[in-house]
């Protein structure tokens, strides 16, 4: 692979991550998230790939291939089964900002990633650090997504988009944190979607929908 | 040295699995509060090994110092009292028919996996294995939030997991940017993130960069701190979780999140100035003072207003870690301390007249002292020491916070946050005498299992040895100060 198809291979998995991330704003058809945030982890594992082929890394190819099981198959499957059967739960009814707005601010958002990111990419510029600000603008927008969605798998859904993004930066600006904290931070996020998933499950059956406001009980 | 390091590790670990495996029997408990009391044990022992530097063990893997000693001794002492006094919940629990054997089973599991994961968070030498293990802790404790499965512990566990996840996602961020950073100041790739080479590079790395990764581990580890501005899960978790456990995330969990800030700081303080972290440290350290002061005048219920109360130490906790002297930290330190050891009494003590009154409402509690006598001086003790009068700790720590910040010309910081404490002194003092004192006829009689109310009397003897004299701890919380880099 030369220096010329790596870069531009790169950016194309960083602009389909961060266009994941647009799409997932604008759904709110509940499985069609939980499909887009499949996609989003094709492009999330393609970055550690591309990394290895063009260093010639296996190691680094097997955590691409890792990563790509976790994010496409396991993970969306957990969001899925907290989606559920019941048809009334699946769309994200009443977001407190409307899909218009939500566009607009995605792009406000944008734009201050590549601001916030401009020390990162100066430090050590390159192919793989000039896509950096994509992968900070998805962080941006899935803080966003789960600050502004009502649903509980909105929530969690943006809570996995966060955790794609943070992966992205890792793997574009260092090719990967070292083995054992990037093996332990996978299991942890592993646990935490099993844990939201069933207090997904105990909210929908204790307050007679996944809508959490509904969860106003404990106040001063 | 290895041998006690791994022992403080797998002996809750050991108790964990003996948990899963035989179900919860007086067995399996006691030998949870044995590992307890072995974190402990272990915690004293490292005391004499260590020295102003830091020493490591199996490969590198771990590292210990002062703080890492100190921070063992609070969760130690912390964690003996409130497995103690699970005990005694736990049966009552059963008794009543709030849990069942499976339930029961998963609290002994989750209480000594939770200990385990702050063990290993403070023994780490790997900022990237402390993170692992500070998000752990979160995973674990979800289930001992949500235990007594009523709609508010569901609403409490929904908060604590979602702004607590989010919150350490942030500061895993700032881990990267770090790691990033150190990379590219030549270390080496596979140990960029250990403490120890971290500290040799610590002049090559990128100002620009070291400043975003200090202010997302800032805001991250704040907020399983308890801190300003992701402080909203900790009152919801506080009063829902069980009274142990709540002793276990007020006196321990927070602090363990806090230590790991401490030990970022001068990494960061070097790369970029002094002065980047000392504003965060302020400005979150003052709004979250706020936040709890007011939040303590208004709240009806009494282990909210134990969890505000948790909230404002912690506000001055970092405080103090921006005057950054070695005074400020050593008095931060015992601080910490007291605060763990007088805040476990108050939630053991709260937990009981919980049970009692199937309520948590300070209008329903009144004449405590009159009707247990144990109940009310380990209620009177918790709120005096929180309250930071002689002859407890809290008072010469706060005296010695006072003085750090007058030193380091922080006068304002000074008066505006001894208003907000004034404020909340009001406002605890206040309710905790109408609880105490107050009179009331035909209130329900308060239990008291035979465990809590050992747990309760060692407590309340371990807070006035403490106000007496901190004895050889001083020492250690001052070689503390200087291994995390404190200026004289």
């Amino acid at each position: 692979m030369t220096y010329e198809t790596f870069t531009v291979l790169v950016d194309l998995a960083a602009g389909g991550l961060l266009l994941a991330a647009v799409l997932i704003v604008w759904r709110r058809d509940l499985t069609a998230v939980v499909r887009l945030l499949a996609w989003q982890g094709v492009a999330l594992a393609a970055i550690p790939i591309l990394r290895g082929v063009y260093d010639g890394d296996r190691a680094l190819i097997g955590v691409g291939v890792a990563v790509l099981v976790l994010r496409t198959t396991v993970l969306p499957r957990l969001l899925a089964r907290a989606v559920g059967g019941d048809a009334q739960f699946h769309r994200e009814a009443t977001p407190l900002v409307n899909t218009a707005t939500s566009l607009l601010v995605t792009a406000v958002l944008t734009l201050a990633a590549f601001a916030a990111a401009r020390p990162l990419v100066d430090l050590q510029p390159a192919a793989s650090t000039n896509a950096v600000p994509a992968a900070t603008a998805v962080v941006l927008i899935a803080l966003f997504v789960m600050v502004t969605r009502r649903h509980a798998v909105s929530q969690a859904a943006g809570f996995l988009m966060l955790d794609n993004g943070i992966a992205a930066t890792a793997f574009l600006l260092t090719a990967g944190v070292p083995l054992i904290v990037e093996l332990g931070a996978s299991l942890d996020v592993l646990f935490a979607v099993l844990v939201i998933g069933v207090l997904t499950g105990r909210v929908s059956h204790a307050f007679g929908g996944a809508d959490l406001d509904a969860l106003q009980e404990l106040r001063d | 040295m290895t041998g006690l390091l791994l022992a403080a590790i797998f002996a809750p670990i050991g108790a964990s699995i003996a948990a899963v495996i035989a179900g919860w029997r007086r067995a399996t408990a006691i030998l949870i509060v044995l590992s307890a009391v072995t974190v402990l044990g272990c915690g004293a022992a490292l005391g004499w090994h260590v020295g102003t530097g830091p020493r490591f063990a199996w490969g590198g893997l771990l590292r210990v110092d002062a703080l890492t000693v100190t921070m063992l001794i609070v969760i130690g002492i912390v964690a003996t009292l409130a497995t103690w006094a699970s005990i005694g919940y736990v049966d009552t629990e059963l008794a009543h028919g709030h849990t069942d054997a499976r339930g029961a089973r998963e609290y002994g599991a989750l209480t000594a996996a939770f200990l385990a994961a702050m063990v290993i968070a403070l023994c780490a030498n790997n900022i990237g294995v402390i993170w692992v293990a500070i998000e752990a802790t979160t995973v674990i404790t979800a289930f001992l939030v949500g235990h007594r499965r009523t709609r508010g512990a569901l609403e409490a566990t929904w908060k604590y997991v979602v702004i607590c996840s989010v919150g350490v996602a942030v500061a895993f961020l700032g881990t990267v940017l770090l790691y990033y950073a150190a990379e590219h100041a030549g270390a080496p790739a596979g140990a960029a993130l250990n403490l120890d080479v971290l500290a040799a590079h610590v002049r090559g790395l990128d100002p620009g960069t070291t400043r975003l990764a200090g202010g997302l581990l800032l805001i991250g580890y704040g907020a399983k701190a308890g801190l300003f501005p992701f402080h909203t899960w900790l009152a919801d978790a506080h009063s829902q979780a069980p009274a142990p456990v709540s002793a276990l995330m007020s006196g321990v969990l927070l602090s363990v999140a806090f230590s790991t800030v401490i030990r970022i700081k001068p990494i960061v303080d070097t790369a970029t100035g002094p002065a980047f972290m000392r504003s965060g440290l302020l400005v979150i350290g003052l709004a979250t003072l706020v936040v709890a002061a007011l939040m303590l005048t208004v709240t009806s219920d009494i282990k909210r207003m134990f969890a505000y109360s948790s909230m404002e130490n912690m506000g001055l906790i970092a405080v103090a870690a921006a005057a950054g002297t070695t005074l400020a930290i050593a008095a931060l330190l015992l601080h910490v301390l007291a605060h763990g050891i007088g805040k476990t009494v108050l939630f053991l003590a709260g937990g009981q007249l919980q049970a009692a009154h199937n309520s948590t409402a300070i209008a329903d509690i009144t004449a405590v002292l009159r009707r247990s006598r144990l109940i009310g001086i380990s209620l009177a003790v918790g709120v005096i020491v929180l309250l930071g009068l002689p002859p407890f700790a809290m008072f010469a720590s706060e005296l010695g916070i006072v003085r750090s910040l007058a030193d380091a010309r922080l006068g304002w910081v000074l008066g505006a946050g001894m208003l907000m404490i004034a404020v909340a002194f009001a406002a605890l003092a206040r309710n905790a005498g109408r609880i105490l004192l107050g009179g009331g006829a035909g209130a329900p009689e308060i239990a008291v299992p035979g465990t809590v109310a050992a747990a309760l009397a060692v407590g309340v003897v371990a807070s006035v040895a403490l106000g007496i004299s901190a004895g050889p701890l001083t020492g250690l919380f001052n070689t503390a100060a200087l291994s995390v880099g404190a200026a004289p």
